[in-house]
């Protein structure tokens, strides 16, 4: 048993490696991935900002947006994360994986995981970007965001390795981002407050796991929100793990060759 | 070492193996010989439980592809049509990876992953990314990875598919000395004729998902009738003295030849030039494409390589 579930973790760490040593040597893709939501927090935020819209008594768009980027920021890395695999795919890599004696369920778990890290690191430099832009962080509300963060980037790699794990084209890929990237983000309140929108967009929202995970991050950081902590991180997690079981079932019945 | 019994994988109407029967010994080098779309990488995909079979059943090590393919798994090494290691990774990380995903004792591990890079011939490239690695590097390392686990069975599917000429031979060195230093079972395809004959302990040529033949090298070549000497003579007497020759199993005038079917002419040859006073004297022996085509009715379209990019890539590498 010992050794059954030492072998398990030695596979997931193998998995987990592989992943974060491809994202340290493919800095691009960080570069990229930063570069984009801190350019919507300086643009977006003060170009907008200067219009004043109103959100919360007391904190300006720039700030109050923020909580916002850095979900876009896990939303775009994680979704992107996990449809990678379609390259494994075309580059037979999957194929060597498949074929060694580990089960589809350690696979995606050990892949999650990799896509978990590198969303974590990209949330990081945000954060930091935060602190110095006056978001009073303090060490509960740092360590309730990390918490938002492993969450919602759990909830989106796997939502991503599921899809990833149905397209053998890499223009699948593009079907992602435009049917689910972007609406996750745009849905999610990330730019502007829930609490009057108008009925449709209001159901639609409601809808979308990462409204839930921008709430939570308002709540942690900003100290105001639509729902409380504590009911946010319970629909995260109930929709982190609907997307973790998704994402097995659709690695179980992938097609290895 | 592996028992195939009526194996059959049907896509839709298409049959692309149909009810394979075949017994693989320990420790030998089996060639699954065939054209483009014959069925060869079907049934290593069922053999190496990727593919799941329509119908039959096959062991690998004594173990049922369908009811256990985990101890299948583990008791496999495979080498795909196309390299499949991570090119931004060295050829030591992916031999690391490999070796964790094969349970390899922690304590072993590195010792086994100098032992396979030394047996391929790349332990002075092991840190190096494998995007700097030439084809035939790649497909080495892929047999390195293949080996780590000790596998009783290897499978290399088109090992030297878009190789040059020169790195084909020097992965034929390497596929006999794994069997010589590992002693494992290696099942490969080819579509090469001469791969076949040079590295096949024994070949099953594979036509439409079907076995149309099965024996060595030889024997397939046997089979044909032996080889064919051509002698020039002046001689009068020359076809009533090779009558009394009892190897000679026929005699054809042509062309001012006189053409001789006989079991083995690098024998029969020095023999037959005592008794009769040639001007000059030749043999062939008949080659496995000759047997293949004799078999098949068809020639094996040598420029057709299957597979995706990665093959056409490999070959202008």
């Amino acid at each position: 048993m010992q050794s059954m579930i030492e072998d398990h973790m030695t596979k997931l760490y193998a998995l987990w490696l592989r992943e974060f040593k491809v994202f340290l040597r493919e800095k691009s893709r960080l570069v990229a991935s930063t570069f984009t939501p801190i350019l919507w927090l300086f643009v977006i935020g003060s170009g907008l900002g200067a219009a004043n819209p109103s959100t919360i008594p007391g904190v300006d768009y720039q700030l109050f947006i923020f909580p916002g980027i850095v979900a876009m920021s896990i939303i775009f890395s994680s979704v992107f994360f996990g449809s990678y695999i379609i390259w494994d795919r075309k580059f037979d890599f999957l194929k060597s994986v498949m074929v060694a004696p580990v089960s589809r369920a350690t696979v995606f778990v050990g892949k999650t995981l990799g896509g978990m890290t590198t969303s974590l690191i990209q949330a990081s430099i945000l954060l930091a970007v935060g602190a110095a832009i006056g978001v009073p962080f303090t060490p509960i509300s740092l360590l309730q965001a990390v918490a938002v963060i492993l969450l919602m980037s759990f909830g989106l790699t796997s939502l991503g390795l599921a899809l990833g794990s149905y397209m053998y084209s890499l223009e699948g890929f593009q079907m992602i981002v435009s049917f689910v990237v972007f609406p996750l983000f745009f849905l999610s309140g990330a730019l502007f407050p829930l609490d009057d929108l108008p009925g449709w967009l209001g159901i639609l929202t409601a809808a979308d796991p990462a409204t839930y995970g921008v709430d939570a991050l308002r709540q942690a950081m900003l100290g105001a929100g639509s729902n409380s902590f504590a009911l946010d991180m319970a629909v995260l997690f109930a929709y982190t793990a609907a997307l973790g079981l998704f994402g097995i079932l659709s690695f179980r019945r992938m097609k290895a060759v | 070492m592996i028992r195939i019994r009526d194996l059959v994988k049907a896509y839709g109407s298409l049959t692309a193996v149909d009810g394979l029967t075949l017994d693989i010994e320990e420790n030998e080098i089996f060639g699954l010989l065939g054209a483009n779309g014959a069925g060869k990488t079907t049934t290593i995909h069922m053999l190496a439980t990727l593919l799941k079979p329509t119908s039959g059943s096959a062991t690998v090590n004594g173990y049922d592809i369908v009811s256990q393919p985990a101890k299948v798994r583990s008791s496999i090494g495979i080498v795909f049509q196309a390299p499949s290691s991570d090119d931004i990774l060295t050829g030591y990380e992916n031999l690391h990876l490999h070796s964790m995903l094969y349970s390899v004792p922690r304590n072993t591990r590195r010792k086994r992953i100098d032992e396979v890079l030394e047996l391929v011939g790349l332990a002075d490239r092991k840190n190096d990314q494998v995007k700097t690695y030439s084809g035939g590097m790649r497909r080495r390392l892929e047999i390195a990875r293949g080996l780590l686990h000790k596998p009783k069975v290897m499978f290399l599917d088109e090992p030297t598919l878009g190789l040059d000429p020169a790195s084909r031979e020097v992965m034929w060195k390497y596929v006999r000395r794994l069997v010589e230093e590992e002693k494992i079972t290696v099942i490969l395809t080819t579509h090469y004729m001469e791969e076949a004959d040079m590295l096949c302990d024994r070949i099953a040529i594979i036509d439409k998902g079907k076995i149309v033949a099965l024996d060595t090298p030889a024997g397939l070549k046997a089979g044909l009738g032996g080889d064919i000497i051509r002698i020039k003579t002046k001689d009068p007497t020359a076809v009533k003295s090779i009558e009394s020759l009892d190897f000679v199993s026929r005699i054809e005038h042509s062309n001012g030849f006189l053409v001789l079917s006989v079991k083995d002419a690098k024998k029969a040859l020095p023999i037959l030039l005592q008794q009769v006073e040639a001007e000059s004297a030749e043999f062939s022996s008949p080659t496995l494409n000759d047997v293949f085509i004799q078999i098949t009715g068809r020639k094996i379209d040598k420029e057709k390589a299957e597979g995706g990019f990665m093959e056409r890539y490999a070959k202008y590498d």
